[in-house]
């Protein structure tokens, strides 16, 4: 890595570090978003009332409220009722520092599972419902219908909304740097004023995420096919 | 722990502020970045590979890297070529955030809103181009009388979003020291400790002004489609982009 070493001033493996950080942080929060967004859409679909109330909340606010300001809330947010808890636990005062990843895991996944909510809702409401009457009517239980009937027909429906939440999702990591997660925005910020060269260390760091979403796209697509390999195309 | 009230009643005049400053920062790169994106769109369906290939790249580069990297790279990154725009007179322009922040603003919706120009452009039953040209109209005529009108209702529904989004994302110019909404908010909060409050206040002021102008486009859509009543209704509430 000498030449890029040297046209970087050294600080080429920052983009490297940044870019480990940011990929984590996007996998930890999608492992998030999945679980949220199948309990957001059965409570949207529920008969219950307040599973249906909770569920229309939880995206009405995540849709309304920008993400920095979210990120924010659950900064400030995780760090008071942690300290609350714990300077009662303890009976004296604890000053908690959080840390950011695990809030942009929070943060990153409540948001987007917002929005997956959606995606697996209409992917629930994609399946025929002739099907589902047929299991029924052959006598499978609920989870046995959720496992073989719905959600394997399910994920193909839910997969382009999916991937386009996944680029969404990883462009919504830069946000992470306003509260100092060491993801790609803030080590190409870092290194760009260290340098003073910031065109250059902010086009490298954008042309890095253009990377990221390229890759992403080329995967979904094969995702895709793969999901699709029993349906027959015209 | 009782709410600190004092910390939004004793600023509301601030607050009023720095929502004016959203909402003018919103209005003005929406309405820029819609003439932008309309040129784009055009380009992009063209066959011509000079046209449609450079506008293809800069849809790519603003759809696929985050917009806060986008305004550091116009903002700070200006920086680093400062002689040369002192020397062509821009640097009053670039050294200022407030304009930083506009063009960032407006090069990113005009990448979404030229793209789902597209979509919507190459949504248009060929037919009808086919029957405009037929009867003889000349190509500008059949943007300006066809393809535009069919594109802008087949686009309102994603065009919301966008709007939307662009409105909350306009957040992010607080990074560079804005005092728009999000702006203020951040100020007081350090200055008054009250952050639960304080963003809980700015949380519900951006949602119920994100609502309402969902309600706006809403409105817009029913009008629009007068003639196509019948057909079931487009799309609810925001997707992500």
């Amino acid at each position: 890595m000498e030449a890029s070493d040297s046209f970087f001033r050294g600080y080429g493996w920052f983009f490297w570090e940044g870019l480990k950080v940011t990929l984590l942080v996007a996998v930890c929060a999608g492992l998030v978003v999945i679980p949220l967004g199948l309990l957001g859409a059965w409570g949207k679909l529920s008969r219950n009332p307040v599973a249906r109330g909770i569920a229309n909340l939880y995206t009405i606010i995540v849709r309304g409220v920008p993400e920095l300001v979210l990120i924010i809330l659950v900064y400030y947010g995780l760090t008071i009722v942690l300290q609350i808890a714990l300077s009662a636990a303890a009976g004296e005062e604890v000053l908690v520092d959080i840390d950011p990843f695990l809030t942009g895991v929070i943060a990153l996944g409540t948001i987007y599972g917002a929005f997956a909510t959606e995606v697996f809702r209409g992917a629930y409401l994609a399946v025929p419902r002739g099907q589902i009457e047929a299991a029924k009517a052959s006598g499978m239980n609920r989870s046995l219908l959720v496992r073989r009937i719905l959600l394997p027909q399910m994920w193909r429906f839910a997969l382009p909304g999916l991937g386009n939440l996944w680029l969404v999702l990883i462009k919504a990591t830069a946000l992470m740097s306003v509260i100092q997660l060491d993801e790609l925005m803030r080590k190409t910020d870092i290194a760009a004023r260290a340098v003073r060269e910031p065109f250059k260390f902010y086009l490298t760091g954008a042309l890095i995420y253009l990377g990221i979403t390229i890759v992403s796209m080329l995967l979904q697509q094969r995702a895709e096919g793969w999901a699709n390999r029993g349906v027959r195309r015209a | 722990m009782t709410p600190d009230f004092g910390a939004i009643l004793d600023h509301l005049d601030r607050y009023v502020a720095g929502a004016l400053l959203t909402l003018e920062l919103t209005a003005i790169s929406v309405a820029a970045g819609l003439v932008l994106a309309v040129g784009l769109a055009l380009m992009r369906v063209s066959r011509n590979p000079l046209l449609w290939m450079p506008v293809y790249g800069y849809i790519f580069f603003f759809r696929g890297t985050p917009l806060l990297v986008q305004l550091f790279l116009i903002y700070y990154g200006s920086g680093q070529f400062r002689a040369w725009f002192e020397s062509v007179g821009l640097w009053t322009l670039f050294r200022e955030p407030y304009f930083c922040a506009l063009l960032a603003l407006t090069l990113n919706t005009a990448a979404y809103t030229a793209e789902i120009l597209r979509g919507a452009i190459q949504a248009i039953p060929y037919g009808e181009i086919e029957a405009a040209r037929a009867v003889g109209m000349s190509r500008a005529l059949i943007v300006r009388r066809i393809l535009l009108p069919k594109a802008f209702r087949f686009g309102l529904p994603a065009y919301t979003n966008e709007v939307v989004f662009l409105f909350q994302a306009t957040s992010l110019v607080s990074i560079i020291t804005l005092m728009d909404l999000f702006g203020v908010a951040r100020v007081l909060i350090s200055r008054t400790f009250a952050s639960f409050e304080i963003l809980i206040f700015v949380g519900a002021i951006y949602c119920a002004m994100s609502y309402a102008m969902i309600y706006g486009f809403r409105w817009l859509e029913h009008r629009w489609s007068g003639h196509l009543r019948a057909m079931p209704g487009a799309d609810k509430g925001i997707a992500a982009r």
